[in-house]
């Protein structure tokens, strides 16, 4: 068995809230509950659900960008929440982050090629025209011009921007990129250059995502594996065309259907979900999708579902369900 | 016989810049019919969000002018009503969502102040039933408890019951035309399909028209009657839905159709993309602006213009080279 890049065992992230009203009761709202998943080198795990499922806060707790409550993050074997500072400094050579808004996540002060120089200035490598050289490379490898270096951010458009982003992510090397939508603020017609240049690098570097987004869509064509999350756990995760073939979660199903049609004619067995993602600071009894779970019964107000895994080869199918589909 | 609610002729809109003025939207002409939805699609920079303002008369001004045109909102030119005779018209007649709720509402006002404000300015209610009619709207765009929640600030809301509040403000002086710009695309999917049924439901049941703008097909798929494809600040091609996915004419509307996200039963190595990027309106290049990213290009194509003509099937598309009708 190939060993794994990445290793998340029970993740907890809880934020201390006041209660609601004129409460001064602190009370703990559980953005990442009891998380856990694997993730093989050189692949990419797509997570996906609605927003304030607790995506982006599970993405940041894993490069320890918001400390974790407990857990454990195995990165080649090694965990990372047990490194001390200068350790976690060496290991984020290993592990960069992309984000949503192509706008905020560069410095409007700075040059395309300062910007993309920026975590070679940080870590100290190679002198400094190697470093030129190497943002060169790095422009081209995402698909832009040399010619475009010493301009600024704002002169260019969603999709070069986002391009901007990745060459920054790529300049150390690393061998896992965790993108939090880095598509989602981008035109459809935009989304699918950016997809195609993410999968490109994935296939030239062999360099592991792990892919965040609301739309699944998106997710399949960039993963390996996927996992659904909801109200802070992940409720199914499969290798991704048996996800796609047969979900086992309603809410993996509720996700799919809601997808809009590519087509008039199609679309016509929609699920919508009704309302919004509840509040987690008091998430509902039993299982916590039960108020819009067009499968629900009486068993699911009350009993919490346990996990279902699957083994097939070298990759595990898990759900959180007492009715799951197609069984 | 539909009659026209909105007709368009030969919209065009500039904008001073630093690299001097620009035309935004250039002689663009449509009609929408009474209970019509009409999809205007187009990437990032078209002019889609331009053109809908200068419906409303709302194109900041400087740097903006509607530099030539005529909107005729049953009949009546909007351009030439004042700033008093607009407001009239805005939020009453005609109204409009954006893309980001936040923006059009104000942070510091109960989402219930800035509905009774809107109502008092369009009927003459007293405040009580103002309150009222606030409370009734938001039940109807699926907002729970509203005698509770019209009580809330913007903050205290999640994306989707923002837009459900935005689309409540907007329908409460029961309009003939809804403007709504992007209205889903800063929301997930669930939500972005909770929020189009409501708008198709709502559009029913107030037998309004609405022009939907987005830069997304599969949400015109979902919803609309009839699309106009906007590309450089000029209508490419307009068609009803079903012949404009069956058959689309222009080179530009079937790369669109092509780059809807979609799920597929197999996984495709690289997905379909129209390549390259939109021009810079600053600097457009001679003859088909298009013509750069064509892949029907044709040494014409450099040298003139085309022009929107009438096809078949209702249709117009303005290509020197449009793809053949599909029968079928
Ligand atoms: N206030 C302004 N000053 C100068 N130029 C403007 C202004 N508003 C819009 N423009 C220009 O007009 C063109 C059309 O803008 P518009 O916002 O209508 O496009 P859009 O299709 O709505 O794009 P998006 O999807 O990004 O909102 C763009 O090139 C834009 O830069
Ligand atoms: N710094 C914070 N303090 C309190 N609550 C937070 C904080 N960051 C995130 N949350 C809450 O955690 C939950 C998950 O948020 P997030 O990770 O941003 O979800 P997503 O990325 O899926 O939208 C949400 O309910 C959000 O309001
Ligand atoms: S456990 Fe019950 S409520 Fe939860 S997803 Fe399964 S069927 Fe739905
Ligand atoms: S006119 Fe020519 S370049 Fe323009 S869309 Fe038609 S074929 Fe393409
Ligand atoms: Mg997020
Ligand atoms: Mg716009």
């Amino acid at each position: 068995m190939t060993k794994p890049l990445l290793e998340v065992r029970n993740l907890v992230k809880h934020f201390p809230v006041r209660g609601g009203g004129f409460s001064f009761v602190r009370q703990q709202l559980k953005a990442v509950d009891d998380v856990s998943f694997t993730l093989l080198p050189g692949q990419t795990l797509g997570l996906v659900g609605e927003s304030g499922c607790g995506k982006s806060t599970l993405g940041r707790a894993l490069l320890r960008l918001q400390e974790p409550n407990s857990g454990q993050v195995f990165f080649e074997g090694r965990d990372i929440l047990q490194m001390n500072r200068a350790e976690l400094k060496a290991q984020r050579r290993d592990i960069q982050m992309i984000f949503q808004d192509p706008f905020a996540s560069l410095s409007p002060r700075r040059t395309v090629a300062q910007t993309v120089r920026e975590p070679l200035d940080v870590h100290d490598i190679g002198t400094s025209l190697e470093r030129r050289k190497r943002v060169e490379e790095l422009i081209e490898l995402v698909g832009l011009r040399a010619a475009i270096l010493n301009r600024y951010p704002h002169e260019f458009s969603g999709g070069q921007r986002q391009r901007i982003g990745i060459a920054r992510a790529l300049a150390l090397n690393p061998k896992l990129i965790v993108a939090d939508e880095p598509v989602s603020a981008l035109d459809v017609s935009v989304q699918s250059q950016v997809l195609n240049l993410i999968k490109d690098l994935q296939l030239q570097l062999g360099v592991s995502f792990v892919f965040i987004s609301h739309d699944l869509a998106v997710i399949q064509h960039i993963s390996d594996v996927v996992a659904v999350m909801y109200l802070g756990r992940i409720v199914e995760q499969a290798e991704v065309s048996s996800l796609y073939a047969s979900p086992k979660h309603p809410y993996t199903q509720a996700l799919l259907s809601a997808v809009p049609a590519a087509h008039p004619a199609a679309g016509a067995k929609r699920i919508i979900l009704s309302g919004d993602v509840p509040s987690p600071i008091s998430p509902p009894s039993g299982c916590t999708f039960h108020p819009r779970c067009p499968a629900a019964q009486a068993k699911c107000q009350t009993t919490e579902p346990r996990q279902t895994t699957l083994h097939n080869g070298d990759y595990q199918r898990q759900f959180t369900c007492h009715y799951p589909l197609g069984s | 016989m539909t009659r026209p609610v909105l007709e368009v002729r030969d919209l065009a809109v500039e904008f001073d810049t630093e690299n001097g003025r620009v035309r935004a939207v250039n002689n663009v002409s449509f009609s929408v019919n009474a209970g019509e939805v009409v999809g205007l699609v187009g990437e990032s920079g078209c002019g889609k969000t331009v053109t809908g303002l200068s419906l409303l008369g709302l194109v900041p001004s400087p740097p903006g002018e509607v530099v030539n045109g005529e909107i005729l909102l049953d009949g009546h030119d909007l351009l030439k009503l004042n700033e008093v005779g607009m407001r009239k018209i805005r939020g009453g007649e005609v109204s409009m969502i954006f893309q980001e709720p936040m923006t059009a509402l104000n942070p510091v006002l109960t989402v219930g102040y800035q509905m009774t404000e809107v109502l008092r300015l369009h009927k003459s209610l007293s405040k009580r039933q103002a309150r009222n009619a606030a409370i009734e709207m938001l039940g109807i765009v699926g907002i729970p408890v509203p005698s509770k929640r019209i009580d809330e600030y913007p903050h205290e809301m999640s994306g989707g019951m923002r837009q459900r509040v935005m689309i409540a403000m907007a329908l409460s002086c029961g309009p003939k035309l809804l403007i709504a710009d992007e209205p889903t695309t800063a929301l997930d999917v669930t939500t972005q399909a909770q929020v189009l049924d409501e708008i198709v439901r709502l559009q029913h049941q107030f037998e309004m028209a609405v022009i939907l703008i987005t830069h997304d097909l599969g949400v015109v798929a979902q919803t609309c009657q009839r699309a106009l494809v906007m590309y450089c600040g000029e209508l490419v091609e307009a068609a009803p839905i079903d012949s404009l996915f069956a058959s689309p004419r222009h080179p530009y509307t079937q790369g669109l159709i092509r780059s809807i996200p979609r799920i597929r039963e197999h996984k495709i190595d690289r997905l379909p993309v129209i390549e390259g990027m939109v021009p810079d309106i600053a600097a457009l290049p001679e003859g088909c602006h298009f013509a750069d990213r064509c892949n029907r290009v044709q040494a014409d194509c450099h040298e003139r213009s085309p022009v929107l003509t009438p096809s078949a099937e209702a249709g117009a598309v303005a290509c020197w080279h449009p793809l053949e009708p599909q029968h079928d």
